[in-house]
């Protein structure tokens, strides 16, 4: 573990770098493989050839999107964790890709809506909705927002939107057809624009989890001790919610469900970086984009020429991590 | 004298109440316990001295002024609590725990001042934990742990401690590490201290002042050795006892009936 502040800036930069090397790599690396110097004159001066055109409108978008949406993810993961006391917490557990793929279904079965910009809005509604209604569940009662009620509220509504929008899957192959793809989630075919109109959301987010840093550390010391120290704990625990929200509610929007990067990644940058949140978020954002650009270039080599959905490698990565971290967490105890 | 009162004090846990219209005064300056039968409420009213916990009616008083309309950051530089048995974050050290006890004074312009690292320095220093700053919480023995997290509420620099069993889980010998500290702190530093102990005899060495609670209010309370009685321990824990005095310190020591092994005449005790 990095222990001095020097020792974290220069790991923060040395991850910095390793992204900016990452992005490269994704706008370079496919099935047609671009030179260097062509990638480089495509974004500097692109002439409109072919291989121009597929850097500037394929792989720039995806490497950008991948990017962001991991950053955001992680950092999401790490709050939800922070919030439920609960190392294996995701976005998810708040309901959020759920309530998104509810909400896309219900649109494409009902009112045939299929542009991927609409999609996207919807799907951030839905988020949004699912994790209102959690929100309101779990802050109902004496005790206010407890993490264990958080956890259940939040496991159920999951369900609950899931089961939902699987009834009206099996019921509608047409709508099956069309969302199955956005349900899988990933980073590829999405244009820029999608990423652009929830950028400043995103970096709203980016900003206020910063600022809510310190916050969120007295808050890990459990409710009394923070209210103790003289903390409003519903009202940051009530912020930490909405941060969520536009985190993972601007990914699922941009990228469809993409699981376990909020997980995973929370853990790695408290291996590197300490408890922390000062440094954690900013370590889970840099480790978060890394690792959804390598799951996304490793998509493309799995199957090729075919492609993998990126949400699947996550998966296949995500997995075993999972059992280690509840493994380790029962031999901890 | 002001301090931390009661008034009129109702505490209930939905319907049902726990503590009853309750008046008391905690001593400036002084060592206070709170003894009582388990589930007789004086946890609770620890909780709600420090603001954790909502009064139902009545009302808590610093200084005259209701605790509840006052700002809540404002309270914490005057008065702290540490809760039953805290846990910390997994690898957090014990410096940064120790910081976390500045959090009262930081603002979104003021983060970190030359104030604040002198607070935790004497508060490392008080708690003899200099040598520990940079280990892990997690990794220290439960006594260590327990310095660990008063050093916390020290480093919050207010008139007024509160401690919710701060000895439980602790074998003797930390116990008395613990309270020690406490003792001299209060002696140096002329703190105001309150806690919930449950060891009857220790609270008789340690406390000015005893507060008994029973029946959801305050049964009795004083100097230990003016309240202490067969009487009030057979109300306040239903459990027969015979009051001696400690050898050592001569503040009351009671031992109760029951059975046991017998290597004296009955009634061998004088």
């Amino acid at each position: 573990m990095l222990s001095t502040n020097r020792q974290k800036m220069v790991g923060l930069i040395g991850l910095l770098i390793v992204l900016l090397a990452a992005m490269w790599m994704s706008i370079v690396c496919g099935y047609t493989d671009t030179s260097w110097r062509q990638a480089m004159a495509a974004l500097i001066d692109n002439n409109g050839s072919n291989a121009h055109l597929v850097v500037a409108t394929v792989r720039l978008p995806r490497a950008l999107i991948a990017a962001v949406v991991g950053a955001s993810l992680a950092m999401a993961g790490a709050l939800m964790q922070a919030l439920t006391r609960n190392p294996l917490a995701s976005p998810g557990i708040f309901g959020i890709n759920a309530g998104a793929g509810f909400f896309i279904v219900v649109m494409v079965t009902f009112f045939s809506i299929s542009s991927l910009q609409m999609l996207s809005w919807i799907a951030f509604i839905g988020a949004a909705a699912a994790a209102a209604i959690v929100f309101v569940i779990s802050a109902a009662g004496k005790d206010g927002l407890t993490p264990l009620k958080m956890t259940l509220a939040g496991t159920a509504v999951a369900a609950l939107f899931a089961s939902l929008t699987q009834g009206m899957l099996a019921m509608n192959e047409k709508a099956l057809e069309e969302v199955l793809f956005w349900l899988a989630g990933s980073v590829a075919g999405r244009k820029l624009e999608l990423l652009t109109a929830v950028f400043p959301y995103l970096a709203a987010a980016w900003a206020g989890a910063m600022l809510l840093a310190r916050h969120v550390n007295i808050l890990m010391m459990g409710d009394d001790v923070a209210k103790g120290l003289g903390q409003r704990t519903n009202l940051i625990k009530a912020a930490a919610v909405l941060l969520v929200v536009l985190l993972a509610g601007g990914s699922v929007a941009v990228a469809g469900p993409i699981g376990f990067i909020g997980i995973m990644v929370p853990h790695m940058a408290r291996a590197l970086a300490g408890v922390d949140h000062r440094w954690l978020l900013p370590y889970c954002a840099l480790l978060g984009g890394i690792l959804l650009l390598m799951a996304d270039i490793g998509a493309r080599y799995v199957l090729m020429p075919r492609e993998v959905p990126v949400g699947i490698v996550t998966a296949l990565l995500g997995v075993p991590f999972f059992i280690y971290i509840a493994r380790r967490g029962i031999a901890a105890k | 004298m002001h301090g931390l009162q009661a008034k009129e004090l109702t505490l209930s846990y939905g319907e049902a109440i726990v503590i009853d219209r309750l008046d008391l005064t905690i001593p400036k300056g002084k060592i206070t316990v709170f003894i009582g039968a388990n589930g007789c409420g004086k946890s609770t009213l620890l909780r709600a001295l420090a603001r954790l916990l909502k009064p139902t009616s009545g009302a808590v008083l610093l200084d005259g002024k209701e605790i509840a309309k006052q700002p809540t950051k404002e309270i914490a530089r005057r008065l702290a609590i540490l809760p039953q048995s805290p846990t910390a974050p997994e690898g957090l050290t014990v410096l940064q725990l120790v910081k976390q006890g500045r959090y009262p004074y930081q603002t979104w312009f003021k983060q970190w001042s030359d104030e604040d690292e002198r607070a935790v320095a004497r508060a490392l220093a008080a708690t003899g934990l200099k040598e520990l700053a940079e280990r892990p919480v997690d990794s220290l023995s439960g006594g260590q742990r327990q310095r660990a997290w008063i050093a916390m509420t020290l480093a919050q620099e207010t008139d007024i401690i509160l401690l919710d069993e701060p000895t439980t889980y602790l074998d003797l010998a930390h116990q008395i590490d613990i309270l020690d500290l406490l003792f001299e702190l209060n002696e140096k530093e002329r703190r105001t201290i309150v806690m919930v102990l449950h060891d009857l005899n220790l609270a008789c060495r340690y406390a000015h002042h005893l507060v008994a609670i029973r029946n959801k209010t305050v049964y009795a309370e004083g100097k230990p050795e003016d309240v202490i009685s067969r009487q009030l321990v057979k109300d306040v824990f239903q459990m027969d006892c015979q009051i001696t005095y400690d050898p050592l310190f001569g503040t009351p020591l009671c031992i109760p009936y029951g059975k046991g092994r017998r290597i004296l005449q009955k009634e061998g005790v004088s």
